[in-house]
């Protein structure tokens, strides 16, 4: 099967289903011969499988469909009658067609199966012939279709019986017969003319149809609508016979496309998946329920359900998943043409085409793909002339990217063009009155290239009937957040652009923290999410600074312009203690804070739609129902951005991004992962050595030698629980293990401990160097004493060989430790993880 | 199938779910009315429509809550009251609105029926189909699809 592309195996399945259907109708028909209806459905499937033959090069099968197909046009359009040996003429071209799909699937060509004598069969059944024609012809194709099944059986028999076969053809038949799978085999054997089976093996020498006795044919006639009970034996035959086709055991090797895969109602996947949201929602609900109990069975069992419930999340998800490249796959064709339109040579680089996602999704992001990529070949790619000039290739490429990032699809559209003239834009913006030319002075260049997305904006010098007619990227932007999804654009000026989307893999659940604010619950899509800061009263008063009349936050040394929920809502704020929490957000590549009462958690939501009137407040993008069953709004981080922010905040973050590549070399803070190892006792690890925060189960750990190990993305990864290194007594007989995966140089190990419990600055740690086995020292975080984890030490106990040399083959599938971005999900203070959705929100 | 007859007529006799709000009667016709749920709690939704109460839960199902007293223009409903929501489904989708407390189903004739009483005012008179005069007590039909206001 590797040799089919994917075009001719979609066309085999839909064949060999639009066959079974055939012999159904054809059979019926014959009850109910004026059934238009049937015929009509008949005459499709053939005229389809004769184009899409034509299409594909198969020519014997198009030869014989395209015949099939001339008898079957005349009898819809009531030139003539069904007569039974026209419906035997028909059946043996079905049975042909299906040895010639099963010859495709089992060798990729069509080999030498003979479709003369069909031919010949259906074209004299084509002719109005007297009745006495008829029936000879009928008596023909009784015969053919008998030899025909017999070269068939003949074939699988070939090994024990001295028959010489009477054309080469068999013995490339029994191969296909072999590949095909049971079903179909005998589906085929059913549809030959009844008395075919017994007779056929005696008259296998019969060389010539015209030999053969009338009898057999007015056999035919009669039986044939019956045709289900003498078939009863006739598959039994060549099974028993045949060892390959039929036994059950044989049949997972050589499963046939067909059999490999189901076509679902989409309908009915939707509805799985609406099932699947509301057991993840009462998932929530139990695992909070059962947090606050002590009953270890239950808690287990509930951690199960936890992980079952993600698992068969995962499960139905994938269901309606489909590759990117379903509609990449007609890119290169607009590309082409449009590139030969404007004259540029363009071309075109995929990667990532098998990255997937949800079909609802996957059409939903069609046309505005195929608009960004008209986009760059009609204005971001130079013609030739102008590329020779910048001394670029003459050709332009165009590149698509795709990958999983973090729980969402990144589709980035690239070229290598002349990129986005910000003053051009600006320019541009002024003249059509979208911003005023005092606004503009005051414009980063990075806000400028923001502008494209106002409505109402094209660059296009001139209006071409490709694009520049004004309705564009703000179309795009919109349809993309339509699905909860982001839009960016990065250019540099004579050197490319590139537009990024950032998907949600799915539409239905999705990963959100929610916050209180004002004693109401709300969630915010974790795609929007950055990190959290939660500071202080103390703290708070001396960060948060009012800049004319605007609150911003020194994150890092960087402003952070901050919203309060409470004044968007027009509601008052319930924490009157000072303390400040903040969720910094990213909305259209810029950055806020959004401040809140309180986290409260991270959960898989499930988004439900609300109604109009509550979708025009511009705030809302849906509701969900929580875990406890009460409702929560989802925040439209979008929409808050633009509700909230004035355009000059990202004149800062340019300074900002400067200033921090400039810091990040001189000033290296020291963030700290805090860890419960049991016993009471907490570690602290620098967070720049964690690569990942994973779950595995307990039953998942294996052993190799004295060490423990599990298997994570297809490498070994060696354990050492931190409990027993450091010599503290955890509860060893968890289920669910958190594990801190350490990664360098292409090798990593896997630390156990028993609870995640926040991340903080280590600066204001206040440190002693009383220090034991496989510590640092130890120093005083978050009021408590916390121990400084000796990394390395622990490291080595789990793989003796990690710092040497690195190993041609080590496991390979792990990013550097920069997968984690120290900064994010800082939690400090009372604000801290739960335990299960740690993974969730540490995965960043 | 002839087209004379496919002129629409009032049916001599309907029923309506009737309901108390602000000392009044209403009714809104059985087909309509989906379920009757005592005491959900509400999720407000800040800056909505005055009279969007919030949202409940039904059965996993997010449906907006239509507080009708503010809806009509009545004054807000006693502290320690609780409203008692009436779900109503309309075309296909559910809404459900709050009501005092909730009476009888009452079979009412189209002889009975009057224009809405010139004593209504302002907002509360368009969401009124107008009113049946039952025995000792008027019955204000009301409009659903204009008092859910999407």
């Amino acid at each position: 099967m590797e040799g089919l592309d994917d075009i001719v195996e979609e066309f085999l399945v839909e064949s060999h289903e639009n066959l079974d259907q055939l012999d159904q109708d054809l059979v019926a028909l014959e009850q109910d011969p004026r059934s238009r209806e049937r015929l009509s459905s008949i005459f499709r499937t053939i005229h389809t499988i004769k184009g899409t033959s034509g299409f594909l090069a198969f020519n014997k099968l198009e030869e014989v469909a395209h015949v099939g197909e001339n008898l079957l046009s005349r009898m819809r359009d009531g030139a003539l009658d069904l007569t039974p040996s026209r419906t035997s003429a028909l059946l043996l071209m079905t049975d042909t067609i299906r040895a010639l799909l099963a010859e495709i699937e089992a060798s990729s060509g069509e080999g030498a199966v003979p479709v003369a004598e069909t031919v010949v069969v259906l074209s004299a059944a084509l002719d109005d012939a007297p009745t006495q024609a008829a029936t000879e012809a009928a008596a023909e194709a009784a015969v053919v279709a008998a030899a025909a099944v017999v070269e068939a059986e003949a074939a699988v028999l070939a090994a024990e019986t001295v028959v010489a076969p009477p054309v080469p053809a068999p013995v490339k038949k029994a191969a296909a017969a072999k590949k095909a799978p049971a079903k179909r085999a005998s589906r085929a054997k059913a549809a030959v003319p009844p008395p075919a089976p017994v007779p056929s093996v005696e008259r296998v020498p019969v060389p010539t149809p015209s030999v053969a006795p009338p009898a057999p044919a007015a056999a035919v006639q009669q039986e044939t609508p019956v045709a289900e009970v003498p078939v009863v034996e006739a598959p039994a035959a060549p099974a028993a016979l045949a060892p390959e086709p039929g036994t059950p055991e044989a049949q997972p090797k050589s499963r046939g496309v067909a059999d490999s895969t189901i076509r679902v109602d989409v309908d009915l996947l939707d509805n799985l998946m609406l099932l699947v949201g509301e057991l993840v929602l009462t998932r929530n609900q139990i695992v909070q329920y059962v947090g606050r109990q002590n009953d270890q069975d239950l808690i287990r069992a509930s951690q199960r359900l936890n992980l079952i419930a993600s698992e068969l999340q995962e499960s139905a998800m994938k269901t309606r998943m489909q590759p990117i490249d379903h509609i990449w796959s007609k890119l290169p064709r607009v590309v082409r043409d449009l590139g030969l339109q404007c004259g540029k040579a363009v071309r075109l680089e995929m990667e990532g085409k098998d990255t997937e996602l949800d079909k609802t999704l996957l059409e939903a992001v069609k046309d505005p793909l195929t608009h960004l990529v008209r986009n760059s070949v009609d204005h971001g790619i130079e013609d030739t002339a102008a590329r020779a000039a910048a001394g670029k290739p003459a050709e332009g490429v165009l590149t698509l990217r795709s990958r999983h990032e973090s729980g969402q699809v990144v589709v980035e559209v690239a070229d290598d063009g002349a990129g986005i003239d910000p003053v051009k834009i600006g320019r541009k913006a002024v003249e059509k009155g979208l911003i005023t030319a005092d606004a503009l002075t005051r414009m980063s260049p990075q806000d400028l290239l923001q502008l494209i997305f106002l409505p109402g904006f094209s660059t296009a010098a001139a209006v071409t009937n490709v694009s520049g007619r004004g309705v564009g990227m703000d179309v795009v932007k919109t349809n993309i957040e339509g699905i909860g999804g982001t839009i960016e654009v990065e250019s540099v000026a004579g050197r490319g652009t590139c537009m990024r989307l950032r998907i949600p893999l799915t539409l239905a659940i999705v990963p959100a923290l929610t916050i209180e604010c004002s004693g109401d619950r709300y969630a915010i899509p974790q795609i929007s999410l950055q990190e959290l800061v939660a500071l202080d009263a103390e703290k708070a008063a001396a960060a948060v600074e009012d800049v004319g009349g605007a609150s911003v936050y020194r994150l890092r040394g960087e402003l952070l312009p901050l919203v309060h929920l409470a004044d968007v809502l027009g509601l008052p704020s319930d924490r009157h203690d000072g303390h400040v929490v903040i969720a910094v957000l990213s909305s259209e590549g810029r950055r806020f804070g959004l401040v809140v009462d309180r986290v409260i958690n991270t959960e898989e939501i499930v988004v439900k739609a609300v109604s109009g009137q509550l979708k025009q407040i511009g705030l809302y993008s849906g509701a969900t129902v929580l875990g406890d069953g009460a409702v929560a709004l989802i925040l439209d981080v979008q929409a808050l951005a633009r509700r909230a922010l004035r355009t000059e905040t990202t004149d800062r973050q340019e300074h900002r991004l400067a200033a921090a590549a400039a810091a990040a070399t001189v000033t290296e803070r020291q963030r700290m992962l805090l860890a419960a190892i049991g016993g009471g006792r907490r570690v602290a690890i620098p967070l720049d050595t964690v690569t990942r925060l994973e779950q595995v189960r307990s039953d998942t750990v294996e052993r190799v030698g004295s060490r423990e190990v599990v298997q994570y993305r297809g490498a070994i990864l060696p354990i050492v629980r931190l409990d027993r290194h450091l010599g503290a007594f955890g509860d060893s007989d968890r289920e669910v293990l958190e594990v801190i995966v350490y990664a360098d140089h292409g090798r990593s190990v896997a630390i156990v401990v028993e609870e995640i419990l926040d991340i903080v600055d280590g600066e204001a740690a206040v440190q002693s160097d009383i220090d034991d086995l496989g510590l640092l020292g130890s120093a005083v975080i978050g009021d408590r004493v916390t121990e400084l984890l000796d990394v390395r030490a622990a490291i080595l106990a789990a793989d003796p060989a990690f710092y040497s040399p690195v190993p041609a083959s080590g496991p390979a599938g792990l990013g550097g430790p920069t997968d984690l971005d120290p900064g994010a999900f800082g939690f400090e203070g009372s604000t801290r993880p739960s335990a299960h959705p740690t993974t969730h929100l540490m995965e960043v | 199938m002839s087209t004379a007859t496919a002129v629409w007529t009032v049916p001599a006799t309907s029923q309506l779910a009737t309901f108390w709000l602000d000392g009044d009667l209403f009714g809104v016709e059985v087909e309509h009315v989906q379920e009757v749920l005592r005491s959900q709690s509400i999720t407000r939704v800040p800056l909505a429509p005055a009279a969007v109460a919030g949202l409940i839960n039904l059965r996993g199902q997010v449906v907006t809550a239509i507080e009708l007293r503010e809806r009509l223009g009545r004054k807000p409903r006693p502290e320690g009251q609780e409203a008692v929501v009436i779900v109503v489904r309309l075309r296909g989708e559910a809404v459900s609105l709050l009501v005092d407390s909730i009476a009888d189903v009452v079979d009412v004739a189209v002889r009975d029926f009057e224009a809405p009483p010139d004593t209504l005012d302002g907002v509360g008179r368009d969401l009124i189909r107008g009113a049946y005069k039952l025995s000792g007590q008027l019955l204000l039909a009301l409009d659903v699809n204009r008092a859910v206001g999407t």
